[in-house]
């Protein structure tokens, strides 16, 4: 309880040394940025590659895919990031070398999130019903235009929701690169702690991460809107902007709940495990 | 740059995966499971709380779940450690309340989809066969909104599972920690940790396809 009353008491002596950390604190919540864009970024393109590569009619192809998904979500990010960081090095030529920590944060960030992202795009795009597959060969569009014409466009207003909750996943799985000697926003704000308190510099840390979880939920809420209105089943972002502040599940129709009854549509299609993270 | 190095030592494979499995894995499994068993239960108390009452309630509960769950567990883990650890003694049994109360807020999400998906017409017919509200809830909702949430809260018990090496933070001597600190006595992580990670790959692979199966079962 103490703590409590400490946190409050010095309040105004905390934020003012808040302002003076702040060019410390900037570096920190750049890191932070830039591994998880960087590591959206690379998640965004394996989720793509390896999704569709799920899809593929030779076996081969859908093998190593499957091997490659299966391999990386199932072996946990913290080991990722730590074989990264601490075997790469001691590996015998011509493995064997130290990659920069901001380097094993965003490969370690866009290997895990992208194979549950993998999974994503692959059950959206299987869940496109089978009469658009039909339009598609009656306008005699080749496979790749039809593809990226017709069935991406609507898979992509289907998949959004859940890579928006992936991507704050990843943000969220990025405050562990300190220990891989990535000094991010977590590592910066937890220095001010002896001289803050715990209370203080925490609290700190959980607002600055929620807050850039937001401008995540904002920015995808925006891209969700605007790919639902371009395949016309929804308003213009202009018409609707309300909706960009929607909290992540927090209203029946959108986010989650919507989610779940998607999730089972896809589980009847065969396509089943886009729901949890698992 | 290592002349030394080589791919794969056996001796020290061989010397490392006892104290994974027995001691590491040991850990990391307790941690989940009663990780799990706080997050089903909070999560379905939260869920309920969020579907009957009042707005002057349900604000600040909502807020504090999308808080607990749109900020880093990594965060979470430390701060709670260094706030709780003068009332109790063990850094483990707090680890375990921070990862249960951070998938309840997962959880409960599910629960409401679940409760959301069971049609009006049940609630009727609750209401018209008079029972009562916990009655209601007992016996008429929960069963039929669990059935259908089944392989999500599965799912994230896996996820939970997987997101145990997180304790690294606060020094808990779960699977990770266990590699890690083989590797910096030995100055050796290769087999350490890639084993770590090829058991976290053992365990949650046919139990995420055991899900999968349940999945397809109840659909």
């Amino acid at each position: 309880m103490d703590g409590v009353i400490g946190f409050i008491q010095d309040l105004g002596p905390n934020l003012q040394l808040v302002l003076e950390r702040m060019p410390m604190i900037l570096d920190g919540v750049f890191i932070t940025l830039l591994a998880s864009v960087l590591g959206a970024a690379l998640a965004l393109f394996i989720a793509f590659a390896f999704g569709l590569a799920l899809l593929a009619k030779n076996v081969l192809v859908r093998g190593v895919a499957r091997v490659f998904v299966e391999f990386f979500r199932g072996t946990s990010l913290v080991v990722q990031l730590f074989w990264l960081a601490f075997v790469l090095p001691q590996l015998p030529y011509p493995l064997g070398f130290q990659l920069d920590p901001l380097l094993v944060g965003v490969l370690a960030l866009g290997l895990n999130y992208g194979a549950y992202a993998a999974e994503v795009v692959r059950g959206s795009i299987g869940s496109v019903p089978t009469g658009q597959y039909e339009a598609i060969s009656a306008l005699s569009l080749s496979p790749a235009r039809g593809m990226f014409r017709i069935v991406i466009p609507q898979a992509w207003a289907l998949m959004l929701p859940s890579l928006s909750n992936l991507w704050i996943q990843l943000l969220k799985g990025s405050a562990i690169v300190g220990t891989v000697t990535l000094y991010d926003l977590f590592f910066q704000v937890e220095q001010l702690r002896d001289r803050t308190g715990t209370w203080f510099a925490y609290s700190f840390a959980l607002l600055a991460y929620y807050l850039i979880a937001w401008l995540i939920v904002i920015l995808m809420n925006g891209l969700e809107i605007r790919a639902k209105h371009q395949i016309g089943r929804g308003p213009a972002l202009k018409d609707s902007w309300r909706s960009l502040f929607r909290a992540p599940g927090s209203t029946p129709g959108g986010g989650r709940s919507a989610r779940v009854v998607r999730d089972r549509s896809v589980a009847k299609a065969g396509t089943a495990g886009e729901g949890g993270l698992a | 740059m290592n002349p030394n190095s080589s791919w794969w030592d056996w001796d020290h494979a061989a010397a490392v995966l006892p104290s994974l499995l027995l001691d590491g894995f040991k850990i990391t499994v307790l941690a989940t499971v009663l990780g799990t068993l706080i997050a089903l239960v909070l999560g379905l108390i939260v869920a309920i709380i969020r579907r009957s009452s009042p707005p002057l309630i349900n604000a600040p509960v909502t807020w504090v779940v999308e808080f607990i769950r749109m900020t880093p567990l990594v965060v979470q883990l430390v701060f709670a450690n260094l706030v709780l650890s003068q009332y109790i003694n063990s850094t483990l049994a707090i680890g375990i309340c921070v990862l249960g109360v951070h998938y309840t807020t997962y959880m409960a999400e599910v629960y409401r989809a679940g409760i959301d998906s069971v049609p009006t017409g049940q609630w009727e017919a609750a209401t018209a066969l008079s029972l009562p509200r916990v009655r209601t809830w007992r016996a008429v909702v929960i069963p039929q909104a669990i059935r259908n949430t089944l392989p999500a809260l599965g799912n994230y018990a896996i996820s939970m599972f997987k997101e145990t090496p997180f304790f690294v933070v606060i020094y808990i001597p779960e699977l990770v920690r266990v590699a890690q600190n083989y590797g910096s006595h030995n100055f050796r992580y290769t087999e350490a940790i890639t084993l770590a990670g090829l058991i976290f790959l053992a365990a949650s692979y046919p139990t995420s396809l055991l899900i999968r199966r349940l999945e397809k079962k109840l659909a």
